[in-house]
């Protein structure tokens, strides 16, 4: 039995932590045209998906795939274009700048991992899956960066919140 | 260790998005699908004096029309299952059917004139759904009549079963076919739907 979901479901499911994550890895500006990328190359591809696959990591996989061409585009690009829409560059409602600031300054690995495992829920078999190396260097990567966002963007340590 | 209990939540309220710019991405989603042929499916829905009815169409035409009744997630599942799970909210593609079902609903249009996909249905179904078209707006036929008119007299009940499954409902007009004695009949949108549409075609 091959139930697979319309992929309109899919987006609808996933759209928003794929929007989280790229984000994240590449921040507000960029993160449209990954988001973009990946949900269109993930249509191509979304046949031959088998239907009991992780969709979740499936799409944060080709996401960060994508998150690598981008960064790449961009640092091609002498002078930024003005080709990305305007709501891109605005902050909106319930953003929080410290924390994505203290985030985007993490190294690449430690941002990915951070993102991978707490914004998309994967588990860090699935993270080291993503980044290559074990299981360990990604529970690693991200206890770092969570100690850094910890020390640099002190709201986290003092603030109480229920347990997930 | 006592690690960031609400660190996921605060992470996760960094990169809120709003519905808007969601939405936004995602018929930018469907436009790049469109453009590159990988849309296989796109649908929308329009509200109508039958209630919500899903459209639906491949790039060869409408494949499907949906009452509220048939339930629209089962149908875009069995959509998925059946012709391609490449399937988005991609209102473009059905803009010059929902526009005709506009006029239609409003009496000013008598027949449909948009490429059909007919993929849904087969055998004598087929062969039945494509003579409904002949039964002319505003009048009606027995489904004698109509299994005359598909080639075989005999298959009356046949004839229930074509119209019961009938994919493209209100564009393939089974709502024409009634019963020799006078009755309307069974409609797959439900009786008043039927009646509504036999009203509605009957005051033009």
């Amino acid at each position: 039995m091959t139930l697979k979901q319309p992929f309109e479901t899919v987006v609808a499911v996933h759209g928003s932590t794929v929007l989280r994550v790229c984000r994240a890895v590449l921040g507000t500006v960029d993160a449209d045209d990954a988001w973009s990328e990946t949900f269109l190359s993930a249509m191509r591809a979304y046949p031959d998906l088998p239907a009991d696959a992780n969709v979740e990591a499936w799409l944060v996989t080709i996401a960060h795939r994508k998150a690598i061409d981008v960064t790449r585009a961009t640092s091609r690009r002498a002078i930024p274009t003005g080709e990305l829409p305007e709501t891109a560059t605005t902050p909106e409602a319930g953003h929080d700048p410290d924390l994505a600031d203290a985030l985007a300054r993490l190294p690449d690995r430690q941002k990915q991992a951070v993102a991978y495992h707490y914004l998309a829920g994967l588990p860090y078999t699935e993270v080291a899956a993503i980044l290559g190396g074990s299981t360990d260097a990604a529970r690693r990567a991200a206890a770092d960066g969570i100690a850094t966002l910890r020390r640099t963007y002190p709201g986290v340590a003092t603030r109480k919140g229920e347990h997930r | 260790m006592n690690t960031n209990h609400d660190l996921p939540r605060d992470l996760a309220r960094a990169y809120e998005a709003t519905p808007e710019h969601l939405r936004a991405l995602q018929a930018r989603l469907a436009a790049a699908a469109q453009a590159e042929g990988i849309l296989d499916v796109a649908y929308r829905t329009v509200d109508s004096p039958v209630g919500s009815l899903l459209l639906a169409a491949t790039e060869a035409g409408l494949v499907r029309v949906a009452y509220a009744s048939e339930n629209h997630d089962t149908v875009l599942q069995m959509l998925s299952d059946r012709i391609s799970p490449r399937i988005l909210n991609a209102p473009a593609r059905l803009d010059t059917v929902a526009r005709e079902l506009d006029e239609y609903f409003a009496g000013q249009r008598h027949s449909f004139d948009v490429p059909l996909d007919w993929r849904l249905s087969a055998g004598f179904r087929s062969t039945v759904l494509h003579r409904l078209p002949e039964i002319g707006y505003g009048h009606t036929a027995s489904y004698a009549a109509v299994a005359q008119l598909a080639g075989n007299p005999r298959a009356i009940r046949a004839v229930g079963t074509a119209c019961a499954t009938n994919p493209l409902p209100v564009v393939v007009p089974c709502h024409r076919v009634v019963r020799s004695d006078g009755g309307m009949g069974g409609y797959l949108g439900g009786v008043e739907a039927k009646r509504t549409l036999l009203t509605l075609e009957a005051a033009a």
